[in-house]
Formats: structure tokens, C-alpha cells, sequence
């Protein structure tokens, strides 16, 4: 069986520190205060970010600016829901959407890789091909005839024109074909079918049960994609009230003096969640991401 | 074995239809949401439309949409600039920073290899419209940190002569290709690392070791020995690259506020497919736009193949 690649593509499965020599090791520790100068330097938005929220806007605007957290968190945030008050709306939006995203394409992601990984039809590999081959269209493409599908459908400014055309995306079929493949035994849904289990129950029953993990990851990945979505709500919402929160923040830009505090401390708000989810789940995100580039 | 065991087995007559029941929520929603409005945006490039007249609005203009995106739409031409030219500037550090260091990640780091590599990762999966609203502070002229941190750079003997003399107006036409570059590259540097990483990993160590034993050194080694293998990653990433970098739309637009900055300096072809077809209404010149700009990402892939892409 050719198709079936276990988890070579996991980081960390060779041991990859080197035998360093005495003459090497001053090179190596350069490399690293390199290496971690630079991590410090893709971390200082973050840390800015976080900073300003804690600050007025005279603070903000003061030069040098803020380094450390301040005591204006509180202002910030009621100037933040008097300029936007409907910020609390948004943010439910974005769960909402994100959440129902995500649950609808760990059902379809999984029932469609449980057909390509274990089952024989006619047809199956061109399917497969044709399911990859939408992941190379790139996305901008849509922008114009998604926009007036939806409003066809009269779906502008309904949260389901976000949700339903990203119920079943391709890479979590990709990942749940590749996981079901290398990890769910073949003899256990050759027993089930022997006991005259229905297709779908061997599904729910046998093979859900078991795909923990990759559930997991595809998970973490659909509801960051949702959670992070612009384009889609840029065309289809309408009404601040119905806006997700990147849309939502985004109203914060526009003319007269910008409020930094309350805007910092918005998108404070919307990155939070996932920094929580990232540093539980880096690994795991970082494999199921990159596990279809391993593949090609 | 398996082979034999789901071969002989033949399903009852439910069972036949199941797997084409579970694939089929992709194939509807595919043919409903991507199919669709792929296949009308193309029937809407020639023509010209009227959406408020519905579908009587539209009358066949031939290649017109075309003709004219590419000989009268100056700001078109201006905005494909743009768009190479970031795609360039923030594209080509990316992939020449992101090698080194996966290597260097990879070989040069012990327990500490995950925390770090989740540092360069993390503005990849950040909102780009939050963290491009604390970049558009960060940038400011006259309280931005950027500036600042040039300020006390310049107090610097030889590195402060790399500075520029004065604070920086990022909004300025000269200027802004750079902000909106750096941080795209700002964003995907990590992702990129971390393609890099997951193809280093796949290397055998014995390979390298056989190499050390016969005494080739760490720049021997990678030159040689990983930089060839890495090649169909490199493939890979680039043509990402590709795709992302010429598409790009959420950067630019918020840093420049959605107006694409002073002389629209900014503005990438997206952001102008955009303001065509939702700002000015033209939607059939707007998908004309969109397929110009799909033959240039495809253009460019093939490009990349002949280049980088070997057998595969």
C-alpha cells in the first residue's frame, strides 16, 4: 500500500542535535543570540499591543512611547464600546461563526476521509484529485461572485454565507483521509462490517471514536481560519450589528484623530483567544498545517 | 492483505451508495459556492452589468473588460506594480531567511526548539487586521516605535549610518511598499521556517553522519547535501509564496486604511479588483481584473516549476 505515510512528518521524530565541537561552540551560541533576537523582534507587536491597551492616547502619542503596562485599561475599554457598540455582538458573531464552522467540517471532513481512506468506489482517486486540486485556487477569485451569489440567495448579512460555503473544506478531508489511513486498523471495521453494521454506524461507532487527534487539530485549524476571516464578512455583512470582529475593529480606522488605546485594546481582545489556543496546541498546529506539504 | 480482505467483501446495496453520500457535502457545497460564482465570474468578465437591472442588465461586451484593464486602467497598471513589487521585496527575504534558520532551528536548539520555532510562527495564525492596526501605530511618524527605535539606532557608530536621518512618514508614497512589505514578511517568515522545518526532518540523520565521518563540514553539509533535498520543499513554498504574495489584500488594506494610501502607493491589484466591482459597481470589469491577475499567479507558478520544480 503505497498511500498510507505515517507520522514521519511529526517535528521532533529524529534526534537532531548535533555532536558539537569545542571550536564550533562559540559559533553556536552566536547562532542562537541570533536566532532569539529575532524571536524577541516577532514577538514586540504582540508585546506592544498588550502595552498600549494599558495606556491613553497622550501617552501612546508621547515619544519615546510606552514600554510597560499602564493603568488606563478600563478607559480604553469604554472608549472602546462608545465608539463600537456593538463590540460585544461582534465578538459573539465571531464565535458563533467560528464555532459553527469548525463543528460542521470535523462531521463532513471526517465522513468524506473515512470514504476516501477506507472505502472502494468507482472513481475514488479522481474524486480525491478534484477535492485537492480547489486547494490550489486561489481565494481573492471568489471575492466578486461569492458576494453576488450570496446576495442572489439573499444570504448578505446572514452569518450562514459564512458558515455553510466553508462547512467541507479540502485540506480537512486531506487530513482525515491521511490520519484514517495510518491509524485505524482495517481489521476492526472488517469486523464491524462483518457484524452487518450499517457504512455509517462503522463510521459513528468504530471510526469517529478513534480520531481524537486529528479531530483536534482540524479543529484548532478551521475555527483560527474562521476566527481570522476578513474577506468573506468584507463582502457579505452589511450592518455593524452583524459584523464579525475583524470587520468590526477595522470600523475603528477612519477620519479624525485614530483612538489607538481603545483600538489596541480591541484587537487585544480578538487575539487573545488565540494565543491561549497556541500555546496549548503550537505543536499540534504547526504538523496538521504543514502536513500537506509534506505530503506533495 | 488488506487488499484481499476489502475486495472480497461485496457491499449490500446501501453500502454501494455510502461513499458517494460521504463525499458528497463537499462536491454541493463546492458546486454551490465555488463552481457557481467561478463559472459566472467568468460569463460576467464580458460583459458589461448593471446588477441593480438583474440579470436583463447585462449586455455581451466581448473582450472590452479586458481591453480595457489593460490599456486605459492606468491605476490597474499601478497596482500590479505594486503588487510585484511586494510581492518581491517581502517574498524573496522570506524564503532566504526561513532556510537558515529551519536549518539552524533544527540543529541548533534542544528542548528550547519548540517554544522558539512557536515565536516566528505566531503572526501567521494572528488576525491580519488586528495586528495590522497595532502596525499601523507601530509606523506612525511622529510617536511610532519604528521611528523610535531608528532614533536610537542612529547613536550607533556604523550601524546608525544604515538609518535614515529622520523620522520616516510611512505614509508616504516613497516609503509605503516597505511597510506593508515588511510586515508580510513579518507574517510568513515562520510559516515558511516551518515548511522548511517539516522537510529537514524527513532528511535521514545517517546520511549526515556518514557525511561528517567523511569529513564535511556543517556549510559542506548543507550546501550539499540539504539544500538539494530540500528542493521540492523549496518548490513548494515559493509557489505558496506565489499565490499569496500576488493576491495579497488584507495587509495593504488595512495599513492604508482601504483607500490604498497617498497615490494609492499601496494599493496591490486586489484591493483594486475590489474597489472596482464593490466601490465603482463594475463588476464585469472587476472579474475581468480577477482572471488577468489568475493568469499572472498562474503565469508565474509555471515559472516556478520550470525553475525550481524538478521530476515531480
Amino acid at each position: 500500500m503505497s498511500a498510507a505515510m505515517p507520522a514521519a512528518a511529526m517535528p521532533g521524530a529524529l534526534p537532531a542535535r548535533p555532536r558539537v565541537t569545542r571550536e564550533r561552540r562559540g559559533a553556536l551560541y552566536l547562532g542562537r543570540a541570533v536566532v532569539l533576537a529575532g524571536a524577541l523582534v516577532m514577538l514586540v507587536p504582540f508585546w506592544f499591543m498588550f502595552v498600549f491597551a494599558t495606556h491613553s492616547n497622550s501617552e501612546i502619542l508621547s515619544m519615546p512611547p510606552p514600554m510597560w503596562f499602564g493603568g488606563s485599561l478600563g478607559d480604553n475599554l469604554r472608549d472602546l464600546l462608545e465608539r463600537l457598540p456593538t463590540f460585544w455582538w461582534n465578538l459573539g458573531w465571531s464565535f458563533y461563526v467560528a464555532i459553527a464552522t469548525t463543528a460542521l467540517n470535523l462531521f463532513f471532513c471526517a465522513l468524506a476521509g473515512h470514504a476516501f481512506a477506507l472505502l472502494d468506489f468507482a472513481g475514488k482517486e479522481r474524486f480525491y484529485a478534484a477535492v485537492m486540486t480547489t486547494m490550489l485556487l486561489p481565494g481573492f477569485i471568489f471575492m466578486v461572485p461569492t458576494a453576488l451569489t450570496m446576495s442572489w440567495l439573499g444570504w448578505t448579512n446572514e452569518h450562514r454565507s459564512l458558515i455553510v460555503p466553508g462547512a467541507c473544506g479540502a485540506l480537512g478531508i486531506f487530513l482525515m483521509r491521511q490520519y484514517i489511513e495510518s491509524a485505524i486498523p482495517r481489521d476492526l471495521v472488517e469486523a464491524a462490517r462483518l457484524d452487518g453494521c450499517s457504512e455509517f454506524m462503522i463510521w459513528w461507532r468504530v471510526v469517529l471514536p478513534l480520531l481524537g487527534p486529528a479531530l483536534g487539530t482540524l479543529a484548532l485549524i478551521t475555527f483560527i481560519g474562521s476566527w481570522n476571516n476578513f474577506i468573506g464578512p468584507l463582502v457579505v455583512l452589511r450592518d455593524m450589528d452583524r459584523y464579525t470582529l475583524p470587520l468590526a475593529l477595522r470600523s475603528l480606522q477612519g477620519s479624525g484623530q485614530t483612538p489607538w488605546g481603545a483600538m489596541c485594546a480591541g484587537a487585544a481582545i480578538a487575539v487573545l483567544p488565540l494565543l491561549v489556543l497556541f500555546a496549548f496546541t503550537s505543536r499540534r498546529l504547526i504538523s496538521g498545517l504543514t502536513a500537506g506539504a509534506v505530503k506533495h | 492483505m488488506t487488499a484481499a480482505n476489502t475486495s472480497r467483501r461485496k457491499p449490500l446495496i446501501p453500502a454501494r451508495w455510502a461513499p458517494y453520500v460521504f463525499i458528497s457535502p463537499f462536491f454541493i457545497l463546492f458546486g454551490a459556492f465555488g463552481l457557481f460564482p467561478l463559472l459566472f465570474s467568468i460569463v460576467l468578465s464580458f460583459h458589461q452589468w448593471d446588477p441593480v437591472a438583474g440579470v436583463a442588465g447585462m449586455h455581451w461586451v466581448g473582450l472590452d473588460n479586458f481591453v480595457y484593464a489593460l490599456t486605459r486602467d492606468d491605476w490597474l497598471r499601478k497596482a500590479m506594480f505594486n503588487t510585484l513589487w511586494i510581492a518581491l521585496v517581502s517574498g524573496i527575504p522570506q524564503h532566504l531567511v526561513a532556510l537558515p534558520l529551519a536549518w539552524f532551528l533544527h540543529r541548533g536548539f534542544g528542548r528550547a526548539r519548540n517554544a522558539v520555532t512557536g515565536a516566528y510562527f505566531l503572526p501567521f495564525i494572528t488576525s491580519t487586521v488586528a495586528i495590522s492596526l497595532v502596525f499601523s501605530s507601530l509606523f506612525s511618524k511622529d510617536f511610532g516605535l519604528v521611528n523610535a527605535a531608528f532614533a536610537s539606532l542612529r547613536e550607533v557608530p556604523v550601524l546608525g549610518w544604515l538609518v535614515p536621518g529622520q523620522s520616516i512618514d510611512w505614509s508616504q508614497p516613497g516609503y509605503t511598499k516597505w511597510m506593508i512589505s515588511a510586515v508580510v514578511f513579518w507574517r510568513y517568515v515562520g510559516w515558511n521556517t516551518v515548511l522548511y522545518m517539516s522537510a529537514i526532518q524527513t532528511i535521514p540523520v545517517d546520511l549526515l553522519e556518514a557525511a561528517q565521518i567523511d569529513g564535511a563540514s556543517a556549510r559542506q553539509r548543507f550546501l550539499h547535501i540539504v539544500l538539494p533535498l530540500l528542493k521540492p520543499m523549496m518548490f513548494f513554498a515559493v509557489t505558496l509564496s506565489i499565490i499569496g504574495n500576488l493576491q495579497l489584500f488584507e495587509e495593504p488594506f488595512i495599513l492604508t486604511g482601504g483607500t490604498g494610501g497617498i497615490d494609492q502607493a499601496g494599493k496591490t491589484a486586489a484591493m483594486h479588483m475590489y474597489a472596482v466591482a464593490f466601490m465603482d459597481g463594475d463588476f464585469g470589469t472587476a472579474s475581468a481584473i480577477a482572471w488577468l491577475l489568475f493568469m499572472l499567479i498562474a503565469g508565474s507558478t509555471w515559472i516556478n516549476k520550470r525553475l525550481l520544480g524538478g521530476r515531480r
